[in-house]
């Protein structure tokens, strides 16, 4: 098993507890994984782009065109960071309205969910809920519940599986 | 592979901290940086795991790091220093002296680089440092390599009594990977110092021994087996061809190979350990391979010492001299030297959204009303959070820890040589802004040469509490360890009046009015006859930090159809929260990212912006 998954957002919206997460369920699963992360300046609002590469790889960076699923937090990322995805790549993206060449059961009003729910910032799991619902990433919902309630802090455990939960079951009705 | 419990998810920064715990290391000192901060940090995170005493200390710069590690290591311990690779220039007057003096506990110096850069104010290769140094560096090619490399180079420390250096490159602290965590050893040293003028103290007279003993030491070194490149064997199909590549880029390298159905092919060397090379190593290569490609990140380190006259790299022009060598740089740098079809031209590297200051920065508020007091002023300023300044046009210079008061200072003596009337304040104001931790780091010196210089400039501290930018480590005037207890708090005030400052105030940024009327008094101090530097002291903490944000009180911001759509607070003040919308042609909240201070209030002129009920 080998997959490439680049997360794209700006500083601030949660991208690094996302990769942390989906690296978790790969370490829970026995799977090797590598991730890249941005610190320092660029995380003061700046975009952030992080990658996660699972199974036998030795480099945490994704070559252009070889990304198998993009995870967007920020969608005005798009343009910036869609050559990084392959031919047929998947693709999630947080969004208020349609995306240009995306597909509506792939876009969610993550921030705005998540903004109901009392934290902009839950749009991070809200948005992985989706990528589960639509099946992009190597992993399972159940997988994601464990790694949640494994990296979460304890008082933040049941809101953090609520947003998860919110984007597992979204539709697009 | 194995899921057992003893394989975590580590981050290169924390897997080294787990590194130095299971070598025994028992003393650590750091000055944080980007890329290397969460070394110290998750060494402090994990302290409570260590089988021995361990003293842990964020010191006031990169040389007193260095320095307080290398004493221990004359006790027989073993110890760290860890910096970023600017850092070492600050550490560089003793970490040279080292190379001659040697160490008795293993002393290993961490140093974090940043191919690209990301996060520094150049992309300098501590592999060519060490060779002007003459000291032994390994460059590890992954988390677990780097974690596993910490207790080789701590094994080397010992065995040659000589410093050690492990540079991991932003690739490598800030990537995560699974590793497998080793039993901790326990050393059961007692600190024993055993005198020794002739070493300790070498005079010149006992230099060029030293020295001797340093070039022996290093013949060995480079002839360690261990320590010798890795080659992976290629099928013969590309004989009298090779690949070279050290750090994060041979991992590149192995992935781009696999994806090009290349792996196994042609013959493949890790190099560890890119200085000392051994000579004997190299000339196998000038023997065995007509053409050889030579991949490091920054400077050709491995090339200068291969000396082979078919080696395909920086020096040769093939390899880009700067920036990173991503995968996408290497793919076409692969294909040339491969004769490979081309890669697609991959996309200019666009880097999005640029970072600003937080929301309620308190930064924000000092930076506009000083651009507000002195449009035409100078503005040197300093390494932090606080470089961001130059969105607002508030920062003209940022050059290195510190630079910012020396800097200030040297425009004045420059201005004021072509002034016609000093007495009557023909020079420019010169605003200088520094950092808290900066101050502490280097802006003290700078700033009693500038006072018995008679430097004419106003100096503004940006005192936020803390190391803002590097995610919030303690600063000397808090009274706080790196651990958390306390100590003895040293104050900024006392410390400006003993530099031999006359005019010191203390104001709240957030409070416009007052602190930009004692910006105007600063200005009537300087052009005194009997004036010179002005402090001013920028105090309100740091937003990132829970307890400023929770305790200060929260406003519903709004802004009224008044707005005119002069896009002033957006370019002007620039806070994340206020936000064009371009449909509308007004300006909006974000309330996602509202904190509500209202700071921005002032900056509308026809004060669209208004606060509402507390929340």
């Amino acid at each position: 098993m080998k997959q490439q998954i680049i997360v794209s957002g700006i500083g601030g919206q949660g991208v690094l507890f996302l990769i942390r997460l989906i690296a978790q369920v790969a370490v829970n699963r026995g799977l090797a994984v590598l991730t890249s992360e941005t610190h320092g300046m660029a995380q003061r609002g700046g975009t952030v782009l992080s990658t996660i590469k699972v199974g036998a790889f030795a480099s945490p960076l994704i070559r252009a065109g070889q990304a198998d699923v993009g995870l967007l937090l920020w969608d005005a990322n798009l343009p910036v960071h869609a050559p990084l995805l392959r031919d047929g790549a998947s693709l999630v993206i947080n969004a208020e309205q349609s995306v240009a060449g995306a597909q509506a059961k792939q876009c969610i009003a993550a921030s705005r969910m998540a903004r109901d729910m009392g934290n902009a910032v839950l749009a991070n799991l809200i948005l992985l809920g989706l990528a589960i619902q639509q099946q992009t990433l190597f992993c399972s919902a159940a997988d994601c519940v464990q790694a949640i309630r494994q990296l979460a802090p304890e008082r933040f455990v049941d809101q953090n599986l609520q947003a998860f939960q919110l984007g597992l079951n979204h539709t697009n009705d | 592979m194995d899921t057992q419990a003893d394989v975590q998810l580590l981050m290169g920064n924390e897997a080294m901290a787990c590194g130095l715990l299971e070598a025994g290391c028992q003393v650590a000192a750091a000055y944080p940086g980007t890329p290397s901060t969460e070394i110290l940090q998750s060494l402090i995170d994990r302290r409570d795991q260590a089988k021995e005493p361990l003293h842990i200390e964020w010191s006031v710069n990169e040389k007193i790091a260095f320095e307080v590690a290398l004493a221990a290591s004359y006790t027989g311990k073993r110890s760290v220093a860890v910096m970023k690779q600017v850092g070492l220039n600050v550490a560089a007057d003793p970490f040279m002296r080292s190379a001659y003096l040697g160490v008795k506990g293993g002393l290993v110096t961490i140093v974090a680089d940043d191919p690209g850069p990301h996060s520094s104010q150049n992309e300098q290769d501590t592999r060519l440092f060490c060779l002007q140094a003459r000291v032994p560096v390994f460059d590890p090619a992954s988390p677990a390599e780097a974690k596993q490399l910490v207790s080789v180079a701590f094994e080397l420390s010992e065995k040659y009594q000589i410093l050690t250096v492990l540079r991991p490159a932003t690739r490598i602290c800030h990537s995560r990977q699974n590793v497998a965590l080793q039993p901790m050893q326990t050393l059961q040293r007692k600190a024993h110092f055993e005198k020794n003028t002739a070493r300790w103290a070498a005079t010149p007279p006992f230099l060029p021994a030293l020295h001797k003993k340093l070039n022996d030491n290093l013949d060995a070194i480079a002839a360690e087996p261990h320590l010798q490149p890795l080659k992976t064997a290629g099928d013969g199909s590309q004989p009298r061809t090779a690949l070279v590549a050290s750090g994060i880029v041979y991992g590149h390298l192995v992935d781009l190979l696999e994806e090009l159905g290349l792996s196994d092919q042609i013959d493949l060397y890790q190099v560890v350990m890119p200085y000392p090379l051994n000579p004997a190593w190299a000339a196998q290569l000038r023997n065995d391979y007509d053409r050889v490609l030579v991949l490091e990140e920054t400077y050709p380190v491995i090339e200068l010492q291969m000396a082979h006259l078919g080696v395909v790299g920086k020096q040769s022009g093939h390899v880009p001299k700067e920036g990173e060598l991503t995968p996408d740089v290497i793919y076409k740098v692969l294909a040339g030297f491969l004769e490979l079809e081309p890669p697609a031209t991959a996309p200019a590297d666009s880097r999005g959204r640029r970072p600003s200051l937080c929301a309620g920065c308190p930064h924000r508020s000092a930076f506009y009303s000083i651009k507000k007091c002195f449009p035409k002023g100078i503005f040197p300023s300093d390494i932090g959070c606080y470089t961001l300044g130059i969105n607002l046009g508030a920062v003209d210079t940022v050059h290195c820890m510190g630079a910012c008061i020396s800097q200030g200072a040297g425009f004045y003596q420059s201005y004021v040589q072509d002034a016609q009337d000093v007495a009557g304040g023909d020079f420019p104001t010169v605003v200088v802004t520094i950092g808290d931790s900066t101050f502490f780091h280097s802006g003290i010196t700078a700033l009693i040469n500038a006072v018995i210089q008679k430097a004419r400039i106003i100096v503004v501290i940006l005192d936020n509490g803390t190391t803002a930018m590097t995610g919030g480590q303690p600063v000397p005037h808090l009274g706080i360890t790196a651990i958390g207890e306390p100590t003895t708090a040293i104050a900024i005030e006392p410390l400006v009046k003993a530099s031999g400052v006359n005019f010191l105030e203390c104001c709240d940024p957030y409070d416009n009015d007052d602190f930009e009327t004692l910006l105007k008094q600063a200005d009537t101090h300087i052009r005194k006859p009997d004036g010179g530097v002005a402090v001013l002291i920028s105090r309100h903490g740091c937003l990132m930090e829970r307890h400023v944000a929770r305790a200060q009180p929260r406003f519903k911001i709004d802004i009224t159809d008044d707005c005119i759509g002069c896009r002033r607070c957006v370019e002007a003040f620039e806070c994340p929260a206020l936000v064009m919308n371009e449909a509308t042609t007004v300006a909006e909240i974000d309330q996602d990212r509202c904190i509500g201070c209202g700071t921005c209030i002032p900056v509308c002129p026809v004060k669209a912006i208004i606060k509402g009920e507390q929340l």
